[in-house]
């Protein structure tokens, strides 16, 4: 029990970490381009490694697999979407930043 | 309550406030209704804090998601960005001006007395309100079993309080119809959106259809029901309109219109029908009413879902007889999808 919770509190402090440098990122990077890197990146692993501490923390088995579908269609959308906004940027004619 | 929970409380209501005056005063409406959407994912979970899961999934998908969208599109049809705040900002300029100032002012004073009244009758209402009182969840708990449902959301709105939601699905109806007064829709034609959006339409449209009927099901015994299953329909609605997709001309007509009214017209038809067997509008008998309220529910959701994909297409769409051609498919032979390289 305890070594499942040690691994639990790790896995989530580790995903914050990664939601930090992803909204830092965000907020930092230069150009929409970069933005997008990092929140897409960060963010799906970041949640990834939020889900996968609740899911040794989950009471049950669909508990657990609520959470694994919530983290794929969150890789789903945000994938598409980041794709979506840097095309849209593209067409508009947004430089890469050098 | 710990003092962890304490300040996530804080932060959240502080945050709240925050993003509402952002919203409010930003001149970029762009801006603006990003902030107003990520209000309304907040105000989610500040619901979802309130211990009101069912307030929480109508508030993230209607109040943030569909209405951002439907707000997303106005400003879509208002012009350009750069067009929108060229508006906003002669409407400034014409503010800042004395002699508009001067001819608003008995208004303004007006506005600002009746905004004081009702600003003074809520804090006498607050004010005056007895302590401790227990409301009436004790009396909902008490008649929870002839209410044919055992989620007690649920049994309020379909049962108890049944004609509140008859007239909120008719102000939905309503709001319809006045968009659709305002002319038909402008373009018809259809558009391959690339493939990375057809893609995740295709994927995400059954999960949502999906999903609806799971929560308009669950929604007997646990958070969930018509409004939530509805929203999900017209959010799998609005990204088939987003990936270029078009209701077909032949489905515009009757069809289209039974479907909107559906909801209202069941609602309306199971009171009815009790009317005449003695008992007053919308009183069910407890034997059936669990199954009343999913018919009813499973009609409303249609209703719900069509109606909120109708207004953000924006028109009323153009409705023509089949002739000898057949309909139109639903993807134009000539824009199958070619995965273009831009350069």
């Amino acid at each position: 029990m305890l070594v499942t919770e040690i691994l639990s509190s790790l896995l989530l402090i580790a995903g914050a970490i990664f939601f930090l440098a992803g909204t830092v990122g965000l907020l930092r990077f230069p150009d929409v381009y970069t933005r997008l890197h990092a929140l897409t990146k960060a963010d799906n692993v970041g949640l990834g490694l939020v889900v996968a501490g609740l899911v040794l923390q989950a009471e049950s088995w669909t508990v657990a697999g609520k959470l694994l579908l919530i983290w794929l269609l969150v890789l789903l959308a945000s994938a598409s979407i980041a794709h979506l906004v840097a095309k849209a940027a593209r067409k508009k004619g947004i430089e890469l930043w050098k | 309550m710990t003092l962890l929970q304490l300040m996530f409380d804080t932060l959240l209501g502080f945050s709240l406030l925050w993003l509402a005056w952002q919203a409010l005063t930003s001149p970029d409406l762009f801006r603006a209704i990003v902030l107003f959407i990520a209000f309304g994912l907040l105000m989610a979970l500040t619901w979802i804090r309130l211990d009101a899961p069912d307030v929480a999934m109508a508030e993230a998908s209607i109040g943030a998601g569909l209405t951002g969208a439907l707000l997303l599109s106005a400003l879509a049809r208002l012009g350009s960005k750069n067009g929108s705040r060229a508006i906003l900002e002669k409407k400034h300029q014409a503010g800042s001006m004395t002699e508009n100032t001067k001819n608003q002012l008995p208004f303004r004073l007006l506005l600002m007395v009746l905004l004081l009244a009702v600003a003074a009758g809520l804090v006498y209402v607050v004010l005056t309100l007895p302590e401790n009182i227990p409301g009436l969840g004790i009396l909902v708990e008490e008649n929870l079993e002839s209410s044919g449902v055992s989620n007690p959301v649920t049994a309020v709105l379909l049962n108890y309080r049944g004609y509140d939601t008859l007239l909120e699905l008719s102000v939905l109806l309503l709001t319809l119809l006045g968009v659709w007064s305002l002319g038909d829709m402008t373009k018809q034609h259809e558009s391959f959106p690339g493939p990375v959006l057809s893609t995740l339409s295709r994927l995400l449209v059954p999960l949502l259809i999906m999903a609806a009927g799971y929560l308009l099901w669950v929604g007997a015994h646990a958070p969930g029901g018509a409004f939530q299953a509805g929203s999900l329909l017209g959010a799998a609605g609005v990204l088939l309109l987003l990936a270029g997709w078009r209701p077909g001309t032949r489905l515009a007509g009757l069809p289209l219109r039974i479907s909107l009214v559906l909801g209202v017209a069941a609602f309306v038809a199971a009171g009815m029908v009790f009317i005449l067997l003695g008992r007053q509008f919308l009183e069910y008998p407890p034997s059936f009413a669990g199954v009343l309220i999913l018919l009813i529910e499973a009609a409303a959701t249609l209703s719900i879902g069509i109606t909120l994909a109708a207004l953000f297409l924006g028109g009323r769409p153009k409705f023509s007889q089949p002739k000898f051609s057949r309909p139109k498919l639903n993807q134009p032979k000539s824009s199958q999808p070619k995965f273009r390289r831009h350069k």
